[in-house]
């Protein structure tokens, strides 16, 4: 194991573990983390796997440092990492928020905890939903993934780390203490199968007065940080050139614009979703872990035929309103799961809403994923209302 | 007739024809101490990155230095600098920013990599005030002050900021004030060659937050001050702990040789991947 980046072949594999595995097989160089239950696990992996390939996991005092730290390392065109739990996220929110202003790609995983507050640190609840996407200040979007097994953590992984680069921002890995602790089948496969991307940067020797390295929709090619570029790279309000302007509302109004256009204009080829809804009148709306109970409760009710399916938000950001207004067109019912006391229902409501009944289903007791035959129910209730 | 042009002027970053700063401040001075030692060891500003944090002295590097520049979160710079030399090793990583900025909200940040003795020069502009959002009291305001945050005088004592980086782990660590430019620019030029934690700590004038609010007096007023106020290591080692009361301790406090941590890392990542045993 020691010195090989990709462990191609067949492992019996713990979630967290498998996600420190695909960051190395996405060509992570550089991650810094503070330990934290249940994320550590990918910490301690890094810290193991990382420097015999050349790489490097620093401990930090904080989690304030550890996502600065990536933040300054992908600056010098590594590719980076920090994983966490929702305190973690808590304490990282400024500092994503610089990373989104200064259109810093960076890998961010979030093993979700239940919270508030320290809450219970082994309970897996996915109650960081919203924060991913609105918890530093101001308006911003973000692309985040939520794997529903450790193969998928591997993968989502490996796919962070390309939007990433591809679109220059932090992408979030939104697992939770049932994925990242799960242990089940993971095949890894050969590094050249495994399709990798790294950021554009400017020309060798282009002019630094000529290099616009910020603001494009498109996104910029970034002048990172010793080749000459002499970037000026501030998260004040700045134009295309990394200029300042604190006084210019339109220049403000420019700066807000462009960030998240770069992520809206990209969305049919940022989001991913699963559909398996043709038919149906019922369809229930999940992701993560809850989607394993939603899909075996689907195939349950089905055989018993029932007319139910399900959509499966893999990428809850940028929100997929054309894909649950689209699932709603179909259907005449939309049963909306999460783990938690819903957050994402009044996004999924706000575009299903005109089209079908949209209703909430939290689990029976917080922290504990939905029985597939407590949907089912819920499922011939519905039916016979 | 040709222009005059001023000797350091081929450092600043071409669209960058203002400052910031109010009049009389000592940025401009610490900002020629800084690009003077650059230029006398004959170095390029390609061979630095520049880190800044948020508050006044955040704006000396950004945008001016022609040069790659981070311009971070608010008391944040070393974390984000740490980050940049485990990416770049061979880059000089220099930070410049605030006492409000580096010894409040971001003490822990300096005492941690102070301890790592990471390879990186720290320049502290020590105001003893938050300058930029208009008088606030630092951890570094001296006792009873009077300040916008304090009407009726602060009550909490005031950090020794290089005390407290040579008890963190430092290797070198130096005060001066803006009063001594010369012997400032003179130990940058050593702290730039350093392999090891460097922390300079420039006590400066804030002529409109400090000295005019306070009563410290105009720009000169202050500068007057620190040159009566200025004592060597070596002088004030003879006086008492009461005698020593108000006077400004500058000189080279501390320069030691300890293993330099990202060179340590260099060592541990061959052992790891086998290449020495």
């Amino acid at each position: 194991m020691i010195g090989k980046r990709v462990l191609t072949g067949k492992h019996f594999m713990m979630g967290n573990i498998a996600c420190a595995e695909g960051a190395l097989a996405a060509g992570c160089e550089f991650a810094a983390g503070y330990p934290i239950t249940p994320a550590t696990e990918i910490a301690t992996r890094l810290a193991e796997r990382l420097p015999p390939v050349g790489g490097m996991f620093l401990q930090m005092e904080d989690e304030i440092s550890s996502i600065a730290a990536i933040i300054g390392a992908s600056w010098t065109g590594k590719k980076v990492m920090t994983a966490t739990s929702g305190p973690g996220i808590s304490l990282m929110l400024e500092n994503i928020g610089f990373a989104i202003g200064v259109e810093t790609p960076c890998v961010i995983v979030n093993v979700q905890r239940a919270g508030p507050t320290t809450g219970m640190p082994t309970a897996g609840v996915d109650g960081d939903m919203v924060q991913a996407k609105r918890g530093s200040h101001g308006d911003y979007e973000i692309i985040a993934l939520c794997p529903a097994s450790p193969q998928e953590m591997f993968d989502h992984t490996v796919l962070a780390f390309n939007y990433a680069e591809k679109f220059r921002t932090p992408v979030f890995v939104l697992s939770d203490a049932f994925v990242g602790h799960m242990r089940e089948e993971v095949l890894i496969p050969g590094p050249e199968k495994i399709e990798t991307l790294i950021r554009k940067i400017p020309e060798a020797g282009t002019d630094p007065l000529q290099i616009k390295g910020f603001l494009d929709e498109d996104v910029a090619p970034m002048p990172i940080f010793g080749k000459g570029f002499k970037s000026h790279v501030t998260s004040s309000c700045h134009d295309e050139y990394g200029k300042r302007n604190l006084s210019d509302l339109a220049a403000l109004d420019h700066f807000v614009r462009r960030l998240s256009n770069k992520i809206l204009k990209h969305k049919e080829e940022i989001i991913r979703v699963e559909r398996d809804y043709e038919g149906a009148e019922i369809v229930l709306v999940s992701y993560g872990a809850v989607s394993r109970a939603a899909k075996m409760a689907a195939a349950r009710g089905r055989e018993a035929g029932l007319p139910v399916g399900t959509l499966r938000l893999i990428t809850p950001w940028p929100f997929p309103d054309e894909e649950v207004e689209k699932m709603a067109r179909k259907t005449r019912k939309v049963i909306v799961l999460e783990n938690n006391l819903g957050q994402l229902y009044p996004y999924i409501k706000a575009e299903a809403a005109h089209y079908a009944e949209v209703s909430f289903m939290p689990p029976s007791t917080l922290g504990m994923i939905h029985d597939p035959e407590d949907i089912l129910k819920r499922v011939v209730r519905e039916v016979l209302k | 007739m040709s222009e005059i042009v001023h000797p350091l002027h081929h450092f600043i970053r071409p669209f960058s024809t203002s400052t910031t700063n109010c009049p009389g401040c000592g940025n401009g001075i610490a900002a020629q101490s800084i690009l003077r030692a650059i230029g006398d060891l004959e170095m390029n500003l390609d061979d630095f990155v520049f880190v800044t944090g948020i508050g006044c002295a955040a704006w000396i590097p950004s945008p001016l230095f022609n040069a790659d520049i981070l311009h971070t979160t608010h008391g944040r710079p070393i974390a984000f600098a740490l980050g940049i030399k485990m990416g770049l090793p061979d880059k000089k990583v220099m930070v410049i920013s605030g006492d409000g900025d580096l010894a409040a909200i971001g003490g822990n940040h300096l005492i941690q990599n102070a301890r790592r003795n990471v390879e990186m020069i720290v320049i502290c502009l020590n105001n003893g005030i938050y300058g930029m959002t208009g008088g606030q009291a630092a951890p570094t305001t001296p006792v009873g002050l009077k300040t916008a945050t304090t009407p009726y005088g602060t009550f909490e004592n005031p950090f020794d900021i290089s005390q407290l980086v040579i008890a963190a782990g430092a290797t070198f660590v130096a005060r001066w004030t803006t009063y001594q430019p010369r012997q400032l620019t003179a130990t940058i030029k050593k702290a730039i060659q350093k392999k090891g934690f460097s922390f300079i700590e420039v006590i400066t004038q804030c002529p409109v937050q400090y000295g005019k609010k306070t009563g410290s007096g105009s720009a000169v007023q202050m500068m007057r001050e620190y040159k009566e106020k200025s004592i060597s290591p070596k002088e004030a080692s003879k006086l008492s702990e009461e005698k020593l009361q108000g006077r400004i301790v500058v000189g080279e406090l501390l320069d030691k040789v300890k293993p330099e941590m990202v060179e340590e890392i260099m060592k541990m990542k061959k052992r790891a991947s086998g290449e020495s045993k």
